[in-house]
């Protein structure tokens, strides 16, 4: 298990580390997938097959397809991967990579003092209990959710909206 | 490791199904036109999908020069093995099954999600206006299709009171779901027509428009896997619909599997008869359709079928 969990984290870190740093932004979005799918075995193994499915299914399924969407319309073609290449220059990325590299040595110094404890043997959480929290202690959450879809919605059919004549 | 023999005999049973399946869709297609369709290659034509096989594999592969290659090369992997991956889940009897999963149904939309990608990426990776407008139209076509999708399947899980396949037909021992569910089973069904790009839904190929859609570029067995993937997408869409909603494997005298078969043929039958039978709509037509039809219609179903359920319930009021 234990094994696992060290492959898939590594497939998600060097993904998402891709990601980053491609400059083609339709192998950056594959690459971005592949680390959705290394969260979600990573869930998996930690017992929230839930969690996992929901993981691919909206991050995976929905969000980035939507992404490669709007990628394919805009239509990126050769200039713009030159113009991210050249965007991606040293002085753009060393301030980031400074303040990331802090946060992983704060892990790193977590790690060997032994700081990071996670509960041992976490139990598996079926869908069931899942909803049945969702919808219980955790009812205004869901309630917010979608209060904050529901502009969504009507700020996307406004802006769609056929104008009649004139300006 | 006592699942590996079953999961290699899985494999080879479902490569030999699909390749019947399009046989049997091009012999049935002639049939309903009055023609005879392929007849030449083996007893009554049943061996021409291996001599198709052989010409697809001898075929030059060839990959042009403006398209993406590595994303290209992906394309047509993806959908094969992520239909093949639904199939894990699926039971075919009551202990036929790779992987007994208490999230079956979410593991099957997942997965069936993610092979969106194979027609979106490969629309775009040709780098060419047919090749991308069909890969436009399939990935606005999933958007639509796939919300309601998963909302029709919710009225048989909320029956069964479990995302488990196995439950699910075992929640069907009295009563097949297709009766309580005759809307759900319905709207999955034009789902799952949508899901395997199958004629009236066949938008992102669109022969008479758009050359073959998001595969022009393909060639070869690339173009292959396609196809096998667009078949097998029927196999597993037909023995989803036997198990949600016809009772899987359930049935009286005979064997669990026999029965599981003939239902799955039947629902075979019938993907293939509307091919035979419906015209292809206009695209906004056909996105129109999706969300200002069946996604309300999927809504009423879902409310109808919790109140019902509330009311049935005694341990609650």
């Amino acid at each position: 298990m234990t094994v696992l969990f060290y492959l898939s984290a590594s497939v998600a870190v060097l993904a998402t580390l891709l990601f980053v740093v491609a400059s083609n932004t339709v192998h950056a979005l594959l690459n971005l997938i592949v680390s959705f799918v290394a969260i979600a075995l990573i869930l998996l193994l930690l017992g929230a097959p839930f969690a996992a499915a929901l993981e691919i299914i909206i991050y995976a399924g929905a969000i980035m397809v939507l992404f490669v969407f709007v990628i394919m319309m805009l239509h990126m073609g050769p200039t713009s991967v030159d113009q991210e290449r050249r965007r991606l220059g040293f002085r753009i990325w060393w301030g980031p990579a400074v303040l990331a590299l802090i946060l992983v040595a704060e892990v790193g110094f977590l790690i060997v003092t032994g700081g990071v404890t996670a509960e041992s043997g976490p139990r598996p959480v079926g869908p069931k209990e899942v909803g049945l929290v969702l919808l219980g202690p955790y009812v205004l959450g869901v309630e917010l959710a979608s209060i904050l879809l529901l502009p969504g919605i009507l700020g996307a059919y406004y802006l769609g909206r056929r104008r009649r004549e004139g300006p | 490791m006592k699942a590996l023999p079953f999961i290699v005999l899985l494999l080879g049973s479902l490569l030999t199904i699909s390749a019947l399946l399009i046989w049997v869709e091009r012999r049935l297609l002639g049939q309903w036109q009055e023609r005879y369709g392929p007849n030449r290659v083996g007893p009554g034509g049943i061996l021409q999908t291996a001599a198709d096989v052989i010409k697809l594999l001898t075929k030059e592969d060839w990959i042009p020069p403006f398209a993406d290659k590595t994303v290209f090369i992906l394309a047509p992997a993806v959908v094969v093995s992520a239909v093949l991956l639904s199939f894990a889940v699926v039971p075919f009897g009551p202990s036929l099954v790779v992987a007994d999963l208490n999230i079956g149904i979410l593991f099957l939309l997942a997965v069936s999600s993610l092979s969106a990608y194979s027609i979106v990426l490969a629309g775009w990776a040709s780098n060419s206006k047919y090749a991308l407008i069909g890969g436009l139209r399939g990935a606005a076509q999933m958007f639509s299709y796939e919300v309601y999708m998963g909302l029709s399947l919710m009225g048989v899980v909320m029956l069964a009171g479990s995302f488990r396949l196995r439950d699910i037909v075992e929640a069907q021992q009295n009563l097949w779901f297709c009766i309580p569910q005759l809307l759900g089973v319905g709207i999955f069904f034009i789902a799952a027509l949508a899901e395997t790009h199958r004629l009236p839904f066949d938008i992102p190929e669109a022969e008479a428009e758009l050359v073959a859609g998001y595969h022009t570029e393909y060639s070869g067995m690339k173009f292959g896997l396609f196809f096998l993937g667009e078949y097998l997408g029927i196999v597993l869409m037909s023995s989803l619909i036997v198990i949600l909603f016809f009772g899987g494997w359930q049935g009286p005298w005979l064997p669990p599997l026999v029965w599981f078969g003939t239902k799955t043929v039947v629902v075979m039958m019938l993907f293939l008869l509307m091919r035979a039978t419906f015209p292809r709509p206009r695209f906004d037509q056909l996105i129109a359709f999706g969300w200002t039809i069946m996604l309300p219609a999927t809504l009423i179903n879902l409310l109808v079928t919790a109140a019902v359920i509330l009311m049935n319930r005694h341990d609650v009021s």
